[in-house]
């Protein structure tokens, strides 16, 4: 126990981390969501067979899998990619200019970080969650609402911010709920990639105190703290969008 | 871009594929064994036999599956009655601490999908099947388990998709499962999109043939009209 009080401020700064890393994707996943599900319903057959396939293969692939795909295979494809333009760059300035010196155009070495390659990931694959549940959402608007918006005269554009999206919301409110709690889950997976979050931090902790259960179950109950929290304030939020609907 | 790493390195990718499937056919098997018992006393008026079971599932469901195989793996070595213990040659080994892990979990999960498919069963069809005089065992057999079948089989086959997805931790803790497989061929190749893109196929094989089975099996007890 004592030990647990001693790795407070690190522990604590780890769940920040966390949350962090929750909430950056959250933001990424809605709107890989919104756009998923427009493309989806949309009548270009492009837009929806591309939704089709992200949504599909986000389904097939284990998050882990995608991660490691992202941050250690993403970072050989970016360097070789800038590499290879580098190189047609110097190549291209030296027929011209016997004299043109090597001269690296894009950073000879691009660092994907943890951070951005596991908010990335975690926003990629729930974008496709999110847009499942969003095209439900838009399908269960009346259609009665938007035919009156057209008849209004109202803008695609203003129909879908003032009609649409408004009550699609109340629909797609549990399905951002429950993928949100899955989504707050799936961000201990970034401790794998060597971000410092609460998870490597109790990893660390318990290999120097030699007490990886007092740690690791630590790290289980802030979990589900947050779960915890986050069910309740869904609640409120639900509730406070039903009551509209009489 | 090199792929002829994955053909010469195959086998690995074989056994991974194969620890894969069985680690989470066992996983689903048993957590399905406890998760049936669970739903059922989830609903019990007894307070002793509710909250035990309440707090089993909410910690399970609360908590990532990562932390749970952990706290397994790792956090068994802390008691020293456990290491002193008959059951510490079983801790020890990384695919019994997975094991466990995968099942306590999918049961947790599995346990909620039951009790809201028992929670929801039509009582009509229950009296309706008493007032034919029908016994216990053939309620069960042909009123209650057909009925929750069809009720259940759309969530339980995303658990079980979760379930192969979740698995892909168990390379973290040295199995050669997919992901392992995937872990060893890149340290020896520095391939990782390579390594880790077959890996990705191999899941896709794995998830979509689960999905194409459960969809065979929801037609089978759809209700004819």
């Amino acid at each position: 126990m004592q030990e647990l009080l001693n790795y407070q401020t690190v522990l604590l700064e780890g769940a920040w981390l966390t949350l962090q890393v929750a909430l950056l994707s959250l933001v990424l996943a809605v709107t890989l969501g919104l756009l998923g599900a427009l493309a989806k319903i949309s009548n270009s057959r492009v837009l929806r067979s591309i939704a089709t396939l992200y949504t599909t293969i986000i389904r097939g692939i284990p998050d882990l899998i995608l991660m490691l795909l992202i941050f250690f295979g993403g970072q050989i494809l970016i360097n070789n990619l800038s590499y290879s333009i580098n190189e047609t760059l110097n190549e291209y300035f030296t027929r011209s200019d016997v004299n043109h010196e090597w001269y690296s155009y894009l950073p000879d070495y691009i660092d994907v970080s943890p951070y951005f390659a596991g908010i990335m990931t975690i926003g990629f694959i729930f974008g496709a969650y999110m847009a499942e549940t969003f095209r439900g959402a838009i399908l269960s608007v009346e259609k009665g609402q938007i035919e009156a918006a057209i008849a209004y005269g109202m803008s695609k554009k203003k129909i879908f911010f003032r009609v649409t999206f408004p009550q699609m919301m109340r629909h797609a409110l549990p399905g951002i709920g429950n993928n949100w709690l899955v989504l707050l889950k799936t961000t201990a997976l970034v401790s794998i990639i060597g971000l410092q979050d609460m998870v490597k931090i109790a990893g660390d902790a318990s290999g120097s105190t030699q007490q990886p259960f007092t740690f690791y179950f630590a790290v289980a109950l802030v979990f589900l703290f947050f779960t915890a929290i986050s069910s309740a304030f869904l609640k409120r939020l639900e509730m406070k969008y039903s009551i509209q609907t009489r | 871009m090199d792929f002829s790493i994955i053909v010469n390195e195959y086998q690995f990718y074989l056994a991974g594929l194969w620890t894969t499937t069985w680690l989470v056919t066992f996983a689903l098997i048993l957590g399905l064994g406890i998760a049936i018992p669970m739903g059922i006393l989830r609903g019990s008026d007894n307070k002793f036999i509710q909250f035990p079971i309440w707090a089993f599932m909410y910690f399970f469901r609360g908590s990532p599956l990562l932390v749970q195989l952990f706290i397994i793996y790792y956090g068994a070595a802390q008691f020293e009655w456990l290491r002193e213990s008959w059951m510490w040659t079983y801790f020890q080994e990384a695919w019994f601490c997975a094991l466990l892990a995968f099942t306590l979990n999918t049961g947790a999960y599995t346990a909620e999908i039951v009790r809201g498919v028992i929670s929801t069963m039509p009582k009509g069809e229950l009296e309706a099947a008493k007032a034919y005089g029908m016994s216990k065992w053939k309620i069960l057999r042909r009123i209650t388990l057909p009925n929750s079948l069809r009720r259940g089989l759309p969530a339980y086959s995303n658990e079980v998709i979760f379930m192969i997805h979740g698995s892909a931790i168990a390379g973290v803790v040295t199995i050669v499962d997919i992901t392992g497989a995937a872990r060893v061929v890149n340290a020896r190749y520095y391939a990782p999109f390579e390594a880790y893109f077959a890996a990705a196929i191999l899941y896709m094989c794995l998830t979509f043939s689960a999905i194409f089975v459960f969809k065979q099996w929801e037609k089978r007890y759809r209700i004819e009209q």
